[in-house]
């Protein structure tokens, strides 16, 4: 590979990081909210395919792509309500319930959805920041989707709140200590309630990028389970919402690594570069989990820690 | 004097059929100290929560600074100025000291403004006799830096009545000296009225004005400390005139070690150091008593010796064979452990207390040889037997061993682990939270075994229990064996050594 082909495989890993990492940051931060209340939600990969199936119906039945991106929302609150409603029930396990609505929202998804392969949607507007060049592939690489900065502004948003507002330390605390919270008071699962449902909806906006922005249409591949991947990074992450943001683009950029590698005609094994996010999550599970050793920075509440 | 005080009216409060409390009266003056008595289950936090608005009393009434007070939630009895501090700690581990205190408050503002919280903190703690790191996660404090920043709470939320739940329970003699010096203070500083639940004598007669015993739900006596003695208070407490029995260590320690531990290293858990023991030697009709405050590795040895955890480097032998702490081995070399909390580490909850008697031994026979069927009669004769032998109230050897009373447990986890032949026997927490009978049985057969010839570890969090069963005494802090002294040995030393102030 000469020094210019890999210098465009980097730009393009890049482009692409913007890009792919965008579903992966909403659906991890979705988890990160809904794991700091002390819940685990394996549900948001269906709301992640539910919203994409929404967003693209509303958008082409409407012909107004935004509110797509509101229904996508509303769904994956919907799917959260759901998920919270049922894990408030004694003895039952939020891990098995999250396998249930995952199925639940991506068959739900599969099924309203047939019509919609088809037909093209209006897509959500990008931000032109590759207008000062003359080469059609920088323009295109960077038309960055506003999705995008306002999952970071989300990120940031959650990072200062949960340390500086007191809806933020209630749902730490709930997260970490059910028994403070009980002696404090604090309603636990109407908080979890809104952690879930919050956490479901930002996971369908999620998906509503997926069918609007980037690929850009309907199909019944279009997740290939970047909602689970999304749920090994918030343990990357460290329950830090600035870390999730620092994983996404991470996975973002490994997700890129095939199609950039094809960009400069690289083609050999292009489907084992795709795998590249799911040998990440697998490499990186394997590192922050050591044996005789139990995770640090877990809320105190997750069924996989206590 | 903010200080206030209260009066509980012949309350009486029923589980079912069960009668907690049984037409309970009680008085305190403002700005004393009092100390509630009892043994587990003598109605003593029953009647606290009644005060508290966690329990709601069928019979009776609560009398607050004068004024009878309708209880009947626990942000009730906060408006009124009560507070309590519990055995187990309610900060948020994870949360800064900070944090906490900001969000007890029943005012907190949608966004906290940190500068002038800050401040407010600020002149808040310069009015108190002690200090505690703000901005610390309150799970990297000791434990008597967290008892304290319990109180702390309360006095920020400006409780005027504070209900003390066991407050020593698992601190040092220094850090109890401490706290309870504190409360002593802010108690003669007009500042707050303390109840204390207790069943330490010597803490009651140090630190309280007047005293209150319950037993089996029924007040039973009280009056001013100064005009009880301890014969008294015990007498009152059990019920009986005499002491239970303290069984001796009979005959010397032999000379050959029978459990070694060398350079035993493990991984730590949320930013803690591992275990980083240079050498653990005990021998035949031994007991090695190993103090330390809690959290300090004692989990992490226990886990390893019983395999539950793997260590990094260092070895483990018993009589000079290589010990990994598997099930053969255990079975080969005699070794037994009767871990803390045996209902999570030591059982299987949902199995009848039959099958778990039977769980070293249902796959073998005497010989130690391999069985495929079980054999249902002797597992049941042997559940029958050590039912007898060890007093394990139970309604039956067929029911979850998890139906069974904290104590009962502990005797069937130690009846099963002190069955047959025992050459290592490791222990750890042996009588925590159970009443004086259960203790004085417990600690009677662990040295029995003792005496038996076994060499025992036992691993301990209470500084008393330690000194009065061990041949020798080693001290572990942040995960190292840091001091090692004789039987008898002084408490006040060894527990300076157990905070790093020796």
């Amino acid at each position: 590979m000469t020094s210019a082909a890999f210098g465009t495989v980097l730009f393009a890993m890049l482009a692409g990081a913007l890009r792919v990492s965008t579903p992966f940051l909403f659906v991890s931060l979705g988890e990160c909210l809904t794991e700091k209340s002390g819940r685990i939600n394996l549900g948001n990969e269906g709301a992640l395919v539910l919203g994409a199936m929404a967003a693209y119906a509303i958008s082409y039945e409407t012909g107004n792509p935004w509110a797509g991106l509101l229904a996508a929302a509303g769904v994956g609150a919907c799917l959260g309500l759901l998920h919270a409603a049922l894990c408030s029930l004694t003895k039952v396990s939020d891990i098995a319930m999250g396998i249930a609505i995952m199925l639940a929202g991506t068959g739900t998804a599969f099924f309203f959805g047939k019509p919609y392969i088809q037909p093209s949607a209006p897509q959500l507007p990008t931000i032109p920041f590759g207008f000062w060049s003359s080469s059609a592939q920088i323009r295109s690489a960077l038309d960055v989707s506003p999705l995008f900065f306002l999952g970071v502004i989300v990120g940031i948003a959650m990072a200062w709140g949960f340390r500086n507002t007191r809806l933020g330390l209630t749902i730490r605390i709930v997260g970490d200590s059910a028994d403070s919270a009980r002696a404090m008071g604090l309603r636990i699962n109407l908080i979890r309630l809104g952690a879930t449902a919050v956490g479901s909806a930002l996971a369908g906006i999620g998906g509503a990028f997926l069918s609007l922005v980037y690929p850009g249409s309907w199909n019944e591949q279009l997740s290939s389970g970047q909602g689970l991947i999304a749920v090994a990074l918030v343990v990357f992450a460290r329950w830090n919402p600035l870390y999730c943001i620092g994983a996404a683009l991470l996975f973002g950029a490994a997700g890129a690594l095939g199609p950039s590698l094809q960009s400069v005609g690289i083609s050999k094994g292009y489907y084992l570069f795709n795998a590249a996010p799911y040998v990440l999550t697998l490499v990186l599970m394997i590192l922050s989990v050591r044996p005789g050793r139990s995770l640090k920075g877990a809320p105190g509440e997750l069924s996989i820690v206590r | 004097m903010k200080a206030i005080g209260v009066e509980a009216v012949n309350v009486t409060k029923r589980f079912g059929a069960f009668t907690a409390l049984d037409d309970v009266s009680l008085k305190v003056r403002p700005g004393t100290v009092h100390a509630l008595l009892g043994e587990n289950g003598a109605g003593k936090s029953t009647l606290v929560k009644c005060l508290l608005g966690y329990n709601l009393a069928e019979v009776g009434s609560f009398i607050v600074d004068g004024r009878e007070a309708h209880i009947t939630q626990p942000q009730d009895a906060g408006r009124l100025g009560i507070g309590m501090v519990y055995q187990h700690f309610t900060l948020v581990p994870s949360m800064t000291v900070a944090e906490n205190l900001v969000m007890a408050r029943p005012d907190v503002p949608r966004v906290i403004n940190w500068s002038v919280e800050r401040a407010r903190l600020a002149t808040f703690m310069a009015g108190m006799p002690f200090k505690i790191p703000l901005d610390v996660p309150v799970d990297s404090l000791a434990a008597g830096e967290r008892q304290k920043a319990e109180i702390l709470k309360q006095l920020y939320l400006e409780r005027r009545l504070l209900v003390l739940d066991e407050p020593t329970s698992t601190l040092t003699p220094q850090e109890s000296q401490e706290v309870l010096g504190l409360v002593r203070s802010l108690v003669q500083a007009g500042t707050i009225t303390v109840i204390i639940i207790t069943h330490k004598l010597k803490e009651v007669a140090a630190f309280a004005d007047d005293v209150s015993v319950l037993r089996r739900g029924k007040m039973v006596g009280g009056g001013a400390v100064a005009a009880l003695s301890a014969t008294d208070l015990t007498t009152l407490m059990i019920g009986e005139k005499h002491a239970p029995a303290i069984i001796e260590r009979l005959g010397a320690p032999g000379a050959t070690p029978r459990l070694a531990v060398h350079n035993l290293a493990t991984l730590g858990d949320h930013g803690r150091p591992g275990l980083n023991i240079d050498a653990i030697v005990v021998h035949p009709r031994e007991i090695v008593g190993i103090a330390g405050v809690s959290g300090n590795g004692q989990t992490a040895l226990l886990e390893v010796l019983g395999g539950q955890r793997f260590a990094t480097s260092g070895t483990i032998a018993i009589a000079d064979k290589p010990y990994h702490a598997r099930r053969d081995e255990a079975f080969a070399l005699k070794v037994r452990v009767l871990p803390e909390e045996p209902l999570r580490n030591g059982c299987v909850p949902s199995m009848s207390v039959e099958d778990n008697a039977s769980l070293r031994r249902f796959d073998r026979n005497d010989d130690g040889s391999p069985r495929r069927w079980l054999d249902r009669k002797r597992m049941s004769a042997r559940a029958k037997t050590m039912i007898a032998a060890y007093g394990i109230r139970t309604p039956s050897k067929d029911v979850p061993i998890a139906a069974l009373s904290g104590g009962n447990v502990q005797r069937a986890i130690l009846a099963r682990e002190l069955d047959g032949a025992v050459d290592v026997f490791i222990v750890a927490n042996p009588c925590f939270g159970l009443d004086v009978k259960a203790v004085a049985d417990i600690r009677a057969r662990i040295v029995a075994a003792r005496n038996g010839g076994a060499a025992v570890l036992l691993i301990s969090e209470d500084l008393d229990e330690i000194r009065e069963l061990s041949d020798r005494i080693l001290v572990m802090r942040d995960g190292a064996i840091v001091f090692e002294a004789p039987a008898g040995a002084d408490a006040q030393m060894i527990g300076s050594h157990m905070v790093g102030h020796g």
